[in-house]
Formats: structure tokens, sequence, C-alpha cells
């Protein structure tokens, strides 16, 4: 497969936006590296460009959280505006504070004109991101491993989020229905929780088939390579819906569900849940090298997981919208040894897609001398790094 | 809101009360009735007295109408062997506007939400079932929302109409007539590529 036409964000100004008061930035790289200490605002950098497509970012903040504090005027209306080198040429992305709009609400603009909705943006802009925060993916819930690995399906289906919502307010009324009858001692209405539990087969398993398309994809894109040198993962859907989707067409599958949960009335009344179903799915991640479930790995064996099914994911990307999306990825050098550093340097300078990296410590930056241009940020100011010339 | 006197305020506040009437179109309302008033506010008043008297929902079918049983239920041209199951008055209406169904309305009243605290008993759903029991009734046809809710009570209603021998049905989903399909949703062009059918 050819490599994917590239996208390249070359100008990046920001107004008021978090820790930036203002900003004009170029880039002339394939990969962007930006160093400087903690608060310098290397992630708010990351941010903004992350808000320059569909969603919330790479922090899913709201938009008022976004406005920096004023001197004693309270927060101000914000902007961050890109402009882009894509494979159907230059256009401009704005986002921010609506004008005279409250700050409460984002407004988009392309090439000057307002967007309505989000979906434009999404044709052709993409970013996918790594950040501290995720690495605590390994330790936290199931739910949490769930919604990132929902996030991730999201970026390519984006009626995902519909069926998972679906799925999760037709449990919440059968699981009402359900604690009614334990309060009240009276039996709910049997064909209202049959109806209940169609609905949440439906939309439950066609949550479960598109979680498990994408593993298998992830893992297919992981096994031919990928990541080139870098050490590959595995992903590993710990899920009875997904599994059973392996051996059996859809309907079968709805139709098991049916009558496990019909079946199951009484105890999950009795817990107060839906004990079973496709919402109760795990992500697992597998270090390949070693064949080692990822809470077996040491801290710098988990970023590398994390690092692995990013840039899969980033390839997925780049092969269903026609571009490689931006990659954002926030103090990931850090905890990566020097060969395996070395090996995300490599693999980055071999994807078409652009890369930023952020970091404390320049000094971790220096193989990429000569691949990637490099910036300081500190006192409200991003200069270029003398050490890290442009290419 | 505080009582008040002033009887233009007094019809401005009861007018910002309806549905697609804010304050500010209220006032313009008034102003322009007022210019008229023998013209435009005394007709309105009485007639207002008059629906306010004579409508009522139909005993049958849950439609308003100053008739019981209302207009289609009496209509002997509409086809008594087809029902169709509606949300609420406003989608019959929608319905009786489009002239496209020929047989009778059944107003449910709601939709079932567990957590809205709707359930079977506060929706007309035994008089449908009592209905379609009396006999003559061929064909149900569910003309509900296309939400979770929906979908729950069509599944509910179906369940409970089995039993009593009739066909039921619901409306296609699908590309709206006039409508290009680079602006569809996924989930709706998705349904509408699964009912495709031969020309």
């Amino acid at each position: 497969m050819p490599p994917a036409p590239s996208l390249r964000l070359t100008r990046l100004r920001l107004r008021d936006f978090r820790s930036w008061a203002a900003l004009t930035a170029r880039f002339g790289a394939g990969i962007v590296v930006v160093t400087g200490e903690n608060g310098a605002g290397k992630t708010n950098l990351l941010e903004a460009i992350s808000l320059l497509g569909p969603g919330r970012g790479l922090r899913g903040a709201r938009a008022a959280e976004l406005a920096r504090q004023g001197d004693g005027e309270g927060p101000l209306p914000w902007a961050a505006a890109g402009r882009f080198e894509g494979p159907w040429g230059g256009f401009d992305i704005g986002t921010g504070t609506p004008e005279g709009g409250p700050l409460a609400r984002r407004a988009f603009r392309l090439d000057g004109l307002p967007l309505r909705g989000q979906a434009d943006l999404a044709e052709r802009v993409a970013a996918v991101w790594l950040t501290p925060q995720m690495d605590r993916l390994f330790q936290d819930a199931a739910s949490d491993r769930r919604r990132f690995l929902d996030r991730l399906v999201w970026a390519l289906e984006p009626h995902h989020a519909r069926e998972v919502a679906a799925y999760d307010h037709a449990m919440a009324q059968r699981n009402r229905l359900l604690a009614g009858e334990r309060r009240e001692g009276a039996r709910a209405d049997p064909a209202w929780l049959a109806a209940l539990e169609e609905a949440m087969a439906r939309h439950g398993v066609a949550a479960a088939a598109a979680r498990r398309g994408l593993v298998a994809r992830l893992n297919a894109a992981l096994a031919r390579g990928i990541t080139g040198a870098f050490p590959a993962a595995r992903l590993e859907l710990a899920c009875a819906v997904s599994a059973a989707l392996g051996a059996a067409p859809a309907l079968a599958v709805e139709e098991g569900l049916r009558a496990e949960w019909a079946a199951s009335r009484g105890r999950d009344a009795a817990a107060g849940a839906t004990l079973a179903g496709p919402h109760r799915a795990d992500l697992g991640f597998v270090h390949l090298p070693r064949e080692l479930p990822a809470a077996l790995c040491s801290t710098g064996e988990q970023k590398a997981l994390l690092v692995a099914v990013v840039l899969a994911h980033a390839a997925l990307i780049a092969e269903a919208r026609g571009f490689a999306p931006l990659l954002l990825l926030d103090e990931v050098a850090a905890h990566l040894d020097a060969p395996r550093r070395e090996a995300l340097f490599a693999a980055l300078a071999a994807l078409p897609a652009q890369s930023f990296l952020t970091g404390t410590d320049a000094a971790l930056f220096a193989p990429l001398r000569g691949v990637a241009e490099g910036f300081r940020a500190g006192g409200g100011q991003l200069v270029p790094d003398a050490d890290l010339p442009v290419p | 809101m505080a009582q008040t006197d002033d009887p233009i305020e007094h019809l401005v506040g009861l007018l910002a009360k309806l549905p697609g009437l804010g304050r500010r179109s209220a006032r313009r309302a008034v102003l322009r009735m007022l210019m008229r008033p023998g013209e435009t506010m005394l007709p309105l008043a009485e007639a207002l007295r008059r629906a306010a008297e004579a409508v009522r929902p139909c005993r049958v079918c849950g439609n308003l109408d100053a008739e019981d049983p209302c207009h289609v239920c009496r209509d002997p041209r509409r086809d008594r062997s087809l029902i169709c199951v509606v949300e609420g008055v406003a989608d019959l209406w929608a319905l009786e506007r489009a002239h496209a169904h020929r047989g009778l309305y059944h107003v449910l009243g709601g939709t079932l939400s567990a957590l809205g605290g709707v359930g079977p008993e506060d929706l007309a759903v035994q008089p449908l079932l009592a209905r379609v029991a009396e006999g003559g009734v061929e064909e149900v046809i569910l003309a509900l929302p296309a939400t979770v809710d929906g979908a729950t009570t069509a599944h509910y209603l179906t369940d409970r109409l089995r039993p009593l021998g009739v066909r039921v049905t619901r409306l296609a989903q699908g590309v709206p007539i006039g409508g290009a399909l680079d602006v569809l949703d996924e989930g709706t062009l998705a349904a509408a590529l699964q009912a495709r059918r031969a020309v």
C-alpha cells in the first residue's frame, strides 16, 4: 500500500488559550519537538492542536475551561487557528469562543467561513494522542479501558457512540424497572422488560461487533509491523458477546443475549445491576516481544504498549480517511529507555504522519537532530531550539 | 412570575407560556391584536372559549375533536381494519396532513420510559388491546418515534398484540424524499441500506 499523504500543520495561532496569551508558531518539519519546564504550556499547545479536529480535544475539556484567566478580569474569549497543508491543498481551521458569544460555546471556521457542525471538520483534520493521563489505563477500572477502546472505534465509525449510548439508555431503564421490583415487591411487566432487553441486544451486539472489528484491525496492523523497530503489542478484547460473534451470526448472538437476560432478571434485580452484557467488556494489552500482559509490564513497557496502539490507530485512520492524522505525543520519550526511544523516533520518521512531541529534557531528543524541528517553551513564548534546527 | 393588574402584561404572560412563543413574539402578537380589538381579539376570545368547552379527547382513539367519537372514527369511508398507533395527537395530525393513512388511529399518549416514570398503565395500551380484541382489526401500524424509547414501546406493543392474532407493522426508516444521501447520518443510511428493496 502506498503511504497515505500526510496532513501538515504549518502554522498555529493562539489567543488567550489556557496559559498562552498570544502565540504564532510556524512548523516546517514532519516531527516537531517542544521542550520546556513543567507548566511551560507544552501540553496546552498539544491540546490546542487537538482542538482543531472534531471533539473535545486531548483533555476532553469543556469550552469554558479553555479560556485564559485575564489579570483580575476573569476568563477571556479564546481562539486557536491552524494553517494546514493537506492532500487537497492548504486550508485554515479556526476554533474558539464565538464572536460576542458565551464562553461555554465553541465555534468553528474553515477558511474564514463558519462551519455549522464538526462533521465537515472530521473530513479534513484528524489527530490521535497519547498523554501521561493515559498511563493510568492499566490500573483503572475496566470501564476506563472500554471508554478508551470506544473512542478509538468512534474515530473510525462515528455512529458507534450512538449504539453505545442507546445500549446504556435501555440498560438503565431495565435496571430501574428491576429496582422497582425489588423495592415494591411487585413484579415488573415482563413484556416491558423483554422490549428493553430486545433494544439492549440490538444496540449491544452492534457495539460489540464494532469493538471486535477494530481490535482485529489494530492487531492486523500491529502484526504486519506498522510500528517498525518499536516493540509491537496485541490487544485482547475480553467480552463474551464479542467472542460469541466469532462463532455465530449476529442475530443468533442477539437471541442468546435476550434469553440470558430474561433468565437472569431475578439475579440482576437482587444485584441492582445488569451483571452480564457488552457493558462488561474489558480490553487487555499484551507486550508482544515477551508475550507479557500489561499488568505484569514495567511502567516503560506499558508506555511502549500505548505508543504501539496509538501508532496502529493512526495507520488505520490514514487508511480510512486517505490522509495520515497528526500524532500528539505528550511526555512520551522520558518513560522509554534509549533503544526504545530511538525505535520510536525511527517509527515516527517512517510514518507519513506529522508528529508533535513534548518533554522536559531536551537532551533526550538529540538523536532527532537533522530530522525534527525543535522549540523551547517558557515564559509564554515559544522560541526555536538552536540544538534542533529545521532539517 | 409576579401577578400583574396590567391586562396587557397579563395577556403577554399567558401567551408567552405557549410553545413556540417567547415574550417578545407574544408582545408583538398582543400589540397587533390591540390595534383592532373588535376584529381580532373578541373573535379569538370567543373561539378559545368554544374550543375549550367543546374539544374533548375521542373516547375511541384519543384524538382531540369537538365530536366524540372524533371525525376520523366516525368517517364511514375509513378502513376500520387498519389502526395506526401514534405517540401523540401532533403525530396523528401530521399523518392526516399527509393523507397517507386511510384507516383509524390510536393515540398512545407517550412512550414507555422507566427513567421518566412512564409505564404501560400510564399509556393507552389497554384501550388499544381492547379495540383489537373486539375484532375486525387486521393490521396495527406502529408509527412511533425512531428513538430507543420509541423502539422499546413498539416492541412491547408487538409482544402484547401478537396473541390477538393481528398483523403488526412499523414505519420504514430511510432516505427522506428529496434528500441527498451525503447529508444523512450513518445510522439512517445503514437502516435504509438494510431495508432496500427490488425495483
